[in-house]
């Protein structure tokens, strides 16, 4: 199956299809451009959106981010589960979540895909198996487990994938899921994305070994790292991760180098980090890397870049409306969703 | 005439092994895991024997990873499948606090209603072992005290049998708490158990004088108490809450309407309890109907203490309960 032939009529899973590095086409430019531009621009009018109180709580963006998300989770079936962090917009657009409906929820309404319940820390959606915007560091990960072992139990064939910082490496929990995954086999592919800080605690001050995916030998799972500047690179590494879980049913580790340009929240004023360091990062701006790596291979043109930038302002603006247009739950509906309610006709 | 229902003996224990093999039986997305389940039989021989009847997959041993296991049942639940975690006792669960609390008690609400967690934890609670500060905790009502989970706390052999099946068919989280000490105790179970009604208190006892209001292996006691003092002709009504979460408020307050009076004798430590709840509650509803000011036998405010006679001071006891039900019935306000 090749990227053009990612048509609605053929049952086969993959959205679009993960292709090692090297073998791109215009198509699949086109769309690994828009999807991470359109996580770039969604996020930044989030911002400007939380300035002007539109949206309130945490806002914690991806900025820098944006290949890790789209060179993965399109190598998903669409019965595969996801599990994200609470830096997950990035992870609910790519795996098809509108953008109409995460940014409801962010403005907490009901049309929100989690009906205003959640806010940007807890985006779900059943349809697409995507079991939040967890915002326990650490949390996803027996979450995951859980998951990938029902599945197996059922004979089903679906993967797990699950999403997570490096600060979440420290937590116990991070021990315990990664022991049991391995010990039951199970379907996992854990991407670690790696952007060097637990909020403002740097990877060196919070971990004694900094090479994460060297802790995975003491759990006999297979593990590599990858550029997570470079969205060719990771569709390479996650189109192995996703052949060897498929093929073996054991789990793999996936670590991903990245970077995050914005501060951790809203709240963060960025004392921990010089502002020399994000400047040379954002040199390897991964919209930059790529756009510029395409156009020399002659499969992006600076017509396309505008091109697509109209579309992905158009999908902006449109979430944006619905989100305004949206409506507030009834209050008298508070107490609801705290137990399920009894089914229609019971 | 009535029909003579047929019975056998059994042990509590053994009421909680038939219920959870029938479970295995009759539904094949069951499935039990926690430490020591499979193999060892059980810590306290709960699950003997299920190992060999439905396998190390539908009789799931795990390593000591109480946070990981329990969330691991919320997904597996999320899939499909119908798990039973046991967590070998309450102390324990306080590692597996975050699953528990941040995900399987908040998914369905976070979720604008999308996921919800049909999920039964199993533990045991209690002191009276000699076991110290760290193995003794009587947790039932702290639990209670979080919206989106059940709270269940069977004291009887029909509803250690029985509360199983409601648990497991609930669409939401429910947390059984069985005291080890109700293990050996015996008693008669119907021969074709049945399921029991968890949403509603019982009453144990019938009585005019006064309303004991109690569970689990306080309930024992409290039962012991009413028979003393029926020789003295003091007829105690007591009340076997059996679900802390959502309460029953019916029943109590119904019973308070006809005895006046009411004593909650509660193995859970006093401030900001359960009994604190319930006494809340009746100040709320009934406070007209009372003769005498809401009393409370709770756990002594101490991390139980090793010494025999330090920790039996330090719980609820039986002759407790029979002088502070006599004080209360022989005062006039």
């Amino acid at each position: 199956m090749t990227a053009s032939k990612k048509t609605k009529t053929n049952k086969e899973k993959k959205r679009t299809p993960g292709k090692a590095n090297g073998s791109i086409d215009k198509e699949r430019a086109r769309d690994l451009y828009r999807m991470m531009l359109l996580i770039r621009n969604f996020e930044n009018k989030s911002a400007e959106l939380y300035t002007q109180e539109k949206i309130r709580g945490f806002l914690h963006l991806y900025n820098g981010e944006e290949a890790v998300a789209v060179g993965t989770i399109p190598h998903l079936s669409e019965e595969d589960n996801l599990v994200g962090t609470y830096r997950e917009h990035a992870h609910a657009l790519t795996r098809g979540i509108s953008a109409g409906s995460i940014m409801a929820e962010m403005y907490g309404k009901q049309e929100g895909c989690s009906r205003g319940r959640g806010g940007s820390m807890h985006l779900f959606d059943k349809k697409t198996n995507f079991y939040g915007g967890n915002a326990i560091v650490g949390g996803g990960f027996p979450l995951a487990v859980g998951l990938a072992l029902g599945d197996v139990m059922q004979g089903k064939d679906n993967i797990t994938c699950c999403f997570f910082g490096e600060g979440a490496v420290a937590e116990g929990e991070f021990h315990e899921s990664m022991n049991l995954a391995s010990l039951w086999k199970l379907p996992l592919i854990f991407i670690c994305e790696n952007n060097l800080y637990a909020m403002g605690t740097a990877l060196g001050r919070s971990e004694a070994v900094t090479d994460i995916s060297r802790k995975l030998d003491s759990y006999n799972i297979k593990a590599d790292w990858v550029d997570g500047m470079d969205v060719l690179a990771v569709d390479k590494a996650m189109t192995e991760a996703v052949k060897y879980v498929r093929e073996f049913r054991k789990p793999y580790f996936l670590e991903a180098r990245t970077y995050r340009f914005r501060a951790h929240s809203m709240f963060d004023a960025e004392l921990y980090r010089e502002k020399k360091e994000v400047e040379e990062w954002k040199k390897k701006d991964p919209l930059v890397l790529f756009y510029k790596r395409m156009k020399k291979q002659g499969l992006l043109t600076e017509k396309d870049k505008e091109k697509i930038a109209m579309e992905v302002d158009m999908i902006v603006k449109e979430a944006v409306e619905f989100a305004e247009q949206g409506t507030w739950e009834p209050v008298e509906d508070l107490t609801r969703f705290v137990y399920s309610e009894p089914e229609e006709g019971e | 005439m009535e029909a003579k229902v047929k019975t056998t003996s059994t042990t509590y224990r053994g009421a909680v092994r038939q219920a959870i093999r029938q479970a295995l039986l009759d539904d094949e997305r069951v499935f039990i895991m926690g430490e020591d389940v499979g193999m060892y039989g059980g810590c306290f021989a709960v699950t003997k024997g299920l190992i060999d009847e439905f396998g190390p997959d539908r009789v799931r041993d795990t390593p000591l990873s109480e946070s990981s296991f329990v969330g691991a049942g919320i997904g597996a639940a999320l899939t499909g499948m119908r798990p039973i975690v046991e967590i070998m006792t309450v102390n324990f669960s306080m590692l597996a606090l975050d699953q528990i609390l941040n995900t399987a008690a908040t998914l369905l609400h976070m979720s604008g209603g999308q996921f919800n967690v049909p999920l039964v934890i199993r533990t045991t609670s209690g002191g009276g072992k000699q076991l110290a500060a760290q193995h003794s905790h009587a947790l039932e009502g702290w639990y209670a005290h979080i919206p989106g989970i059940k709270v269940l706390s069977p004291a009887t052999m029909e509803d250690a049998y029985g509360m199983l099946k409601p648990a497991l068919e609930d669409p939401d989280p429910v947390f059984i708490f069985e005291n080890s000490l109700l293990y050996n105790s015996t008693g008669e179970l119907l021969s074709h158990p049945e399921s029991v009604d968890i949403d509603k208190a019982k009453i144990r006892r019938e009585g005019r004088d006064i309303t004991i209001i109690t569970y689990s292996i306080s309930l024992l006691k409290s039962l012991e108490a009413a028979k003393e003092l029926a020789k003295e002709g003091i007829e105690v009504e007591v009340i076997d809450l059996r679900t802390l979460r959502p309460l029953d408020d019916d029943t109590y307050l119904q019973s308070i309407a006809k005895t006046h009076r009411a004593l909650i004798v509660d193995e859970g430590w006093r401030s900001g309890s359960i009994s604190s709840e319930i006494a809340t509650r009746i100040m709320e509803n009934a406070f007209y109907e009372l003769d005498w000011p809401v009393q409370r036998i709770c756990r002594e405010e101490v991390p139980i203490p090793y010494a025999k006679h330090l920790e039996e001071a330090a719980l609820p006891q039986t002759k407790q309960i029979i002088e502070k039900v006599k004080e209360m019935v022989n005062a006039h306000g």
